[in-house]
């Protein structure tokens, strides 16, 4: 075993290697947090989208992209609930008024506004009135609403209002009055929320929303998804399937290999022809057509890898190296003792070419990586798991480069290159402890 | 002369019944992995009695039919319209059937697409694709070997040297794959400094003039030949600098030198010569991996060629377009394997004696 020993010091010899390792261990470490931190159900639940989303905003970019250009872009205001003060009661109910208080020191304007109504404990739908309450102490009346049941006030697409603001009610409700360009007003802003409630013990609950242009550590997108949970949970997925997948064709195509190489003759022969009718059987084309046909799950598509490696054209480069092998006086001794035929092919020719075949190994992994990307891009990712490759689908479905939504491919584009770099340097150092020919060179 | 040259036919007319049944066989596989044991017939079915259907409901002279009548002749459509596709013989028969014109290049005709001269036949769909795949990727091959050969022979000669170290560790970013590279290369010459177009292989309308034309065709391909380039160079330039390196330490190299031979000469004779038959190897394996990477590679550049033909005829489920292009894909890939056998017997007398090496 000293022999790895001595191995894995030379290899910390190299820069790159070591930079490679920390890529991998840091990337592992990523996947570890993910998978224990939100778990995998919880995981494909929320990426389907919907409610769970309605408090975050659309299309945000990273909160440290603009704060690093020195910008001070709106971050998402979420005001629940407030102060609850009754005004008066009557026979089968009361009326109310609550006050949603925030304070707005943002550059910009936000995205949108919401509200979110929700009564409950009701005998009849509430009325509810709404006040928009300025600063400098101007009052905007936001109209009566009825709610039944949960209702959303989308004020900013409100073209009443709009039209009484001259703006959009995002940054009509928020801007310097009489203001040349449109300015943020900065300081205290109400909303007053007036209402009538019938049914003894009834409530409002009220969800005030300003959403941000900017949000948490990797954005959102067009369907309010908060895309680190893509990069998190895209990271166990793309290191499972590529360790996998290069794992599942590299050691069984060795093994096939050593059994054509050991039996020889007609075992060796139809190898060799499969080999040769596997390497123009185009793979890529072959998975996108099971993708459309049939299905898109990422575990299917990493058997029908699998199997499509089985024969790899690195057959042949394995077969001429353990050609030589076969003959060798240590193979012959194994046969003296009666060693079985699975015994020599295991333990005496396949272990032989474990230094080409772990190089090999790592470097294959971002290859494989990348082809769930690529699956991905063309539309067939997996159905459920948020995966890089479906993140930069939607990223090039959304048009997100006309827009100029560059961190939408940026994100899940680097960390693609991190694993891909990761990886390949590991590999290519590696190779070069492992294969002395090359050492030094 | 004679004696060196009948062994060489032998051999090659072996390599071209061979790989003309590994065609056979791999085309075989495709069309039965086309087909996904029947799932496609059924889903063709369902879309045959729907379209009819639609058009039966919609036509003004069966309004006035008894719904029963109407059933009954949908039904008739879809009868004839099945052995209008030969949809009524079992599967095993008709991919037979399939294969034999595959292998004969009678590719059929397309059932939902045609050619942008309005050809149904599936030769035309893809004669009319073809030459856009060869031209993009033939370009990006040569440049791609040229390049890496002439930058790998020089940097053997400087070998630790500034520009030797830094492409050794630009290796490794080849991890990823053209397309990727091409995402970038849109987002940056194409939206933050928009001097390239994003994708197509022409503009619209197409320029008038030859030379317009060419220009703009140039213009479209500098980005994919630009992200092919990016991800293939450095590992190429690194793998052929490591050939040449271990080829310039043998012994005949080092009894040259001392001969006092030119350094010219014993690079040409002495180190390429004896490791041309590698670097062909690799180029193929480069050659096959790319053909199959098109498909991807010309969905993001929106590049006229097989790659999208492919992917738009499996979204409309026209499987003998499908099988069409795979077919193709399998000839270039074989005829591929033949242009290097014919290589490497120009290149390796052993082949050329008939002793190939096992």
């Amino acid at each position: 075993m000293s022999i790895w020993r001595e191995r894995g010091r030379r290899l910390l010899r190299y820069p790159s290697a070591v930079a490679g390792l920390a890529l991998v261990a840091l990337l592992i470490a990523i996947s570890l947090y993910t998978v224990v931190a939100i778990p995998y159900t919880t995981a494909v639940e929320q990426w389907r989208g919907g409610e769970a989303w309605r408090f975050h905003p659309v299309n945000a970019s990273p909160v440290w992209l603009d704060r690093l250009r020195g910008g001070h872009s709106a971050r998402t205001i979420h005001v629940q609930g407030g102060e609850v003060e009754t005004v008066r009661t009557f026979a089968g109910g009361h009326q109310q008024r609550q006050r949603l208080v925030f304070h707005y020191r943002y550059d910009g304007f936000p995205n949108e506004i919401n509200l979110f109504l929700a009564a409950s404990g009701v005998s009849g739908e509430p009325f509810v009135n709404l006040t928009w309450q300025r600063p400098d102490g101007s009052e905007v009346a936001l109209g009566n609403h009825r709610v039944s049941g949960h209702v959303r006030v989308a004020l900013s697409q409100d073209w009443a209002l709009e039209r009484r603001l001259e703006q959009p009610a995002h940054v009509g409700l928020l801007q310097v009055p009489d203001a040349a360009e449109p300015k943020p007003l900065h300081g205290q802003y109400t909303l007053l929320i007036d209402s009538v409630l019938f049914g003894d013990g009834a409530e409002l609950a009220a969800d005030l929303v300003l959403y941000g242009r900017v949000h948490g550590l990797a954005g959102t997108d067009h369907q309010r998804r908060d895309l680190l949970l893509a990069l998190l949970w895209g990271t166990p997925v793309a290191l499972a399937f590529g360790l996998l997948a290069a794992a599942g064709t590299t050691v069984t195509t060795l093994i096939i290999a050593a059994a054509g190489v050991w039996y020889g003759g007609r075992v060796d022969a139809t190898i060799q022809r499969l080999t040769e009718i596997n390497m123009i059987l185009p793979l890529l084309p072959i998975l996108v057509m099971i993708g459309t046909l049939y299905s898109t799950s990422i575990w299917l598509m990493l058997g029908v890898v699998v199997a499509l490696g089985l024969f790899s054209a690195s057959i042949k480069m394995y077969r001429a190296m353990l050609l030589p092998l076969r003959e060798a006086p240590w193979v012959e001794a194994a046969r003296a003792y009666g060693a079985s035929d699975a015994r020599i092919i295991l333990r005496y020719l396949v272990p032989r070419l474990l230094p080409v075949l772990i190089p090999t190994l790592v470097t294959l992994i971002p290859a494989f990586v990348f082809l769930e990307a690529s699956l991905a891009v063309l539309g067939l990712g997996d159905p459920l798991l948020p995966t890089w490759g479906k993140v930069l689908n939607d990223a090039r479905e959304q048009s997100a480069l006309y827009f100029g939504h560059y961190y939408w491919i940026v994100g899940p584009a680097a960390l693609l290159l991190l694993t891909g770099l990761g990886f390949a340097m590991l590999g290519f150092a590696l190779d070069r402890v492992f294969n002395p020919r090359l050492r030094g060179r | 002369m004679k004696r060196e040259w009948y062994p060489l036919f032998l051999h090659l007319s072996r390599r071209v019944v061979v790989l003309l049944l590994t065609v056979l066989a791999g085309v075989y596989l495709t069309i039965l992995i086309a087909n996904m044991g029947g799932r496609v017939d059924d889903l063709r079915l369902m879309q045959i009695r729907g379209e009819i259907a639609e058009s039966v409901r919609e036509d003004a002279a069966f309004r006035e039919m008894a719904s029963s009548e109407r059933n009954a002749l949908i039904e008739q459509r879809v009868a004839l319209e099945v052995e209008r596709l030969g949809l009524d013989r079992p599967f095993i028969v008709r991919s037979f059937g399939y294969l034999q014109r595959a292998m004969l290049l009678d590719l059929g005709r397309a059932e939902q697409m045609h050619s942008d001269s309005g050809s149904r036949s599936v030769r035309a769909i893809i004669t009319e694709r073809l030459p856009a795949t060869l031209l993009l990727f033939g370009t990006a091959n040569l440049l791609l070997f040229a390049i890496s050969v002439w930058l790998a022979l020089r940097l053997s000669r400087r070998y630790g040297s500034l520009l030797d170290r830094s492409v050794v560790g630009l290796a490794p970013t080849s991890a990823a794959p053209a397309w990727f590279y091409g995402m970038f290369l849109i987002l940056l010459f194409a939206f933050i400094a928009p001097v390239l177009p994003p994708g197509g292989m022409v503009a619209t309308p197409p320029p008038e003039g030859r030379l317009a034309w060419l220009g703009s065709l140039l213009q479209h391909m500098a980005l994919p030949l630009m992200a092919i380039l990016l991800s293939q160079l450095f590992v190429s330039i690194y793998a052929w600098r490591t050939y040449f390196l271990i080829h310039a330490g043998e012994d005949y190299v080092e009894m040259a030198r001392a001969k006092g031979l030119p350094e010219r000469l014993i690079e040409r004779r002495y180190i390429l010569r004896p490791a041309l038959p590698p670097i062909l190897t690799s180029l193929l394996l480069m050659l096959i991996s790319l053909w199959s990477g098109s498909i991807i590679l010309e969905q993001v550049f929106n590049w006229p060629g097989l790659g999208t033909l492919l992917f738009a005829a499996i979204g409309m489920n026209d499987t003998p377009v499908v099988i069409g292009s795979v077919v193709i894909f399998a000839y270039l890939l074989a005829a591929t394997v033949l242009l290097l056998d014919l290589a490497y017997a120009a290149l390796d007398p052993r082949v050329r004696i008939g002793g190939a090496a096992r």
